[in-house]
């Protein structure tokens, strides 16, 4: 009776590995054909013009005269210093915004707490394309048209990140302010020394994802801007994509360049990413 | 002391409750206001009452493009809550080899909307385009993929499934780490299966995580927060209408033909039918609460 479980526990083990293989080859072709598509960008992008729609998946003559051309014979430079200075500028505003936000309604208390978090909250459900005609109404009238802050300042609101950094406030221990209490710090002196220095994990994190969507999004840019100057990466090459029609190799650089910065950003921060997204579930 | 403290409150919360009031909560008040006017291209306003609404009820276009939108919403949300769980069943063990394979499958959120439409209509193009090709070497030749009424929408749909599968992937990760490994144990004492186990363990334990990922993902379909893009690139509603979300057709009327007032009653429309989704899965799910019962 007691040996009975070792000998069984090994059998499974056994099986188990024969599965786990089975598991591994399955996820091995699965990975590869996701990528597939991100590949045949960068290797489309390499080609000349006739050889994009050749069979060959590997460019025969790599060449950089796509780059050059797209970065060279277009304003494309300047259009990703503007997605640079949105998607930063947004970035920052909003973690600084968020983190004041997130402290108060997770460490004070005040009347009407629960209900501004709530009223928060439910703008989650609210995505820009519901509200894109009312809101461009809106913009237009108090003159953000064809500007910079058209771009930045109703990109900086949303929800999700109140309430990410919300949760992670509500865990920090209690003690860590209460001292600071006791010796006469204020409030601000609280948030700016003790819970925004404790709080670098997830801004770094936050930062990331923020400052992604921001390089990414396109309905907005294209809605609120349509001065040439003012393009982001976005926009310029879906423009790009209709003058071009033919030019495959030219758009693909294009959008290599455009997606190789996050994807970088991505092999390097790859852990807070995932960790930050897998814990945004709802448990 | 306590004074201070509730001052110091509203002063942290001001700036962002301000922003969301102003260009979330006002725009949302705002469209039913606009949708009860008529606007025309220089900006007029003129009050029509409920004209607008009635002209969504009379428009042929409008309710080819609900059917759209319910067609995408089904098709996409089951091959969502398929992929994102098969690739977290698959990766869940920690390993060096599954961190790596999570990485992967999650890589297409890095890539923009916009430069995915493009890729995955380079790959798509006609005859000579890598995927009409290999349909081509298993005998279905002659396919468009994009230009066939019938496949458009379904080739949209699989594209945002390369996209999104990730993202709904780590979330079911969540979820699954959440489970004690004492539930397993004492399942395989009993002598269940690995088929027994996920269908008595794993699902039900998954509930939870199966609600959110069900509710996030029919909204965004439905209000189209991720197709917009998709649409906008690949096939511009078409072929004939047949890839035309109710959110492309409100940003056609908005920012084709000017017909600001119209525009913003389908909007209005469409936060309804969100809603109206919202409250159904709470009420289903009796108010969003798990008993594990």
């Amino acid at each position: 009776m007691i040996e009975s479980p070792e000998p069984q526990k090994a059998g499974r083990r056994e099986r188990y590995d024969s599965v786990g293989i089975v598991w591994m080859l399955v996820a091995l072709v699965l990975a590869l054909m996701t990528v597939f598509p991100l590949f045949y960008m960068l290797s489309a992008a390499f080609k000349t013009q006739v050889e994009v729609f050749q069979t060959d998946l590997l460019p025969a003559h790599p060449t950089f005269d796509n780059f050059l051309y797209v970065l060279t014979e277009l304003p494309f430079w300047r259009y990703m210093a503007n997605t640079f200075f949105v998607s930063a500028m947004v970035t920052v505003v909003a973690l600084f915004f968020h983190t004041m936000a997130g402290y108060a309604l997770a460490r004070l208390r005040f009347p009407g707490r629960e209900f501004i978090f709530l009223a928060m909250f439910s703008t989650f459900l609210v995505s820009l394309p519901v509200i894109i005609v009312p809101l461009f109404v809106l913009v237009r009238w108090m003159g953000l048209l064809n500007n910079f802050a058209g771009l930045i300042v109703p990109s900086i609101f949303n929800a999700f990140g109140i309430f990410l950094l919300r949760q992670f406030y509500i865990s920090l221990p209690r003690e860590l302010e209460e001292a600071a209490l006791v010796d006469g710090a204020g409030y601000w002196r609280i948030y700016w020394s003790i819970i925004l220095p404790l709080s670098r994990p997830i801004i770094s994190a936050l930062a990331i994802l923020f400052f992604l969507a921001n390089w990414n999004s396109f309905l907005w840019p294209l809605t609120v801007v349509n001065e040439q100057n003012l393009w982001v990466v976005q926009v310029a090459i879906a423009n790009f994509r209709s003058q071009y029609s033919g030019s495959w190799n030219y758009t693909m650089a294009a959008s290599t360049i455009v997606a190789l910065p996050m994807i970088i950003l991505f092999v390097v921060f790859q852990r807070q990413i995932v960790d930050s997204i897998k814990t945004s579930g709802l448990k | 002391m306590r004074q201070r403290e509730i001052v110091a409150s509203y002063l942290f919360v001001l700036p962002d409750t301000i922003g969301l009031l102003v260009f979330v909560g006002v725009p949302m008040m705002l469209a039913v206001a606009i949708s009860l006017f008529d606007v025309n291209g220089f900006g007029r306003y003129k009050f029509v009452g409920l004209g607008n609404y009635q002209r969504i009820w009379l428009d042929p276009l409008f309710w080819s493009t609900l059917q759209v939108t319910v067609r995408f919403c089904v098709t996409l949300v089951p091959i969502l809550y398929v992929t994102g769980l098969g690739l977290a069943l698959l990766v869940q063990r920690s390993s060096r080899f599954t961190t790596v394979m999570r990485a992967i499958f999650f890589m297409p959120q890095m890539v923009s909307l916009v430069v995915v439409g493009l890729v995955w209509q380079l790959m798509t193009v006609d005859k000579v385009g890598v995927l009409p090709r290999a349909l081509a070497s298993i005998g279905l030749s002659g396919v468009s993929l994009l230009g066939d009424p019938n496949l458009a929408l379904l080739a949209i749909t699989l594209t945002l499934m390369w996209f999104l599968m990730g993202f709904y992937m780590l979330i079911f990760l969540g979820g699954l780490e959440d489970i004690p490994n004492e539930f397993y144990e004492a399942a395989a004492i009993d002598g269940a299966g690995r088929v027994q186990s996920f269908w008595y363990i794993t699902l039900p334990s998954l509930r939870p995580t199966s609600f959110f990922v069900l509710i996030v993902s029919t909204v965004a379909a439905v209000a189209g927060a991720q197709a917009f893009d998709l649409v906008f690139v690949m096939t511009k509603g078409g072929p004939a209408n047949s890839t035309t979300l109710l959110i492309t057709y409100i940003y056609q009327q908005a920012f084709l033909y000017s017909s600001f007032g119209y525009a913003a009653a389908l909007a209005t429309l469409l936060v309804v039918l969100v809603m109206i989704i919202t409250v159904t899965f709470f009420m289903l799910t009796r108010g969003g609460r798990f008993h594990y019962d």
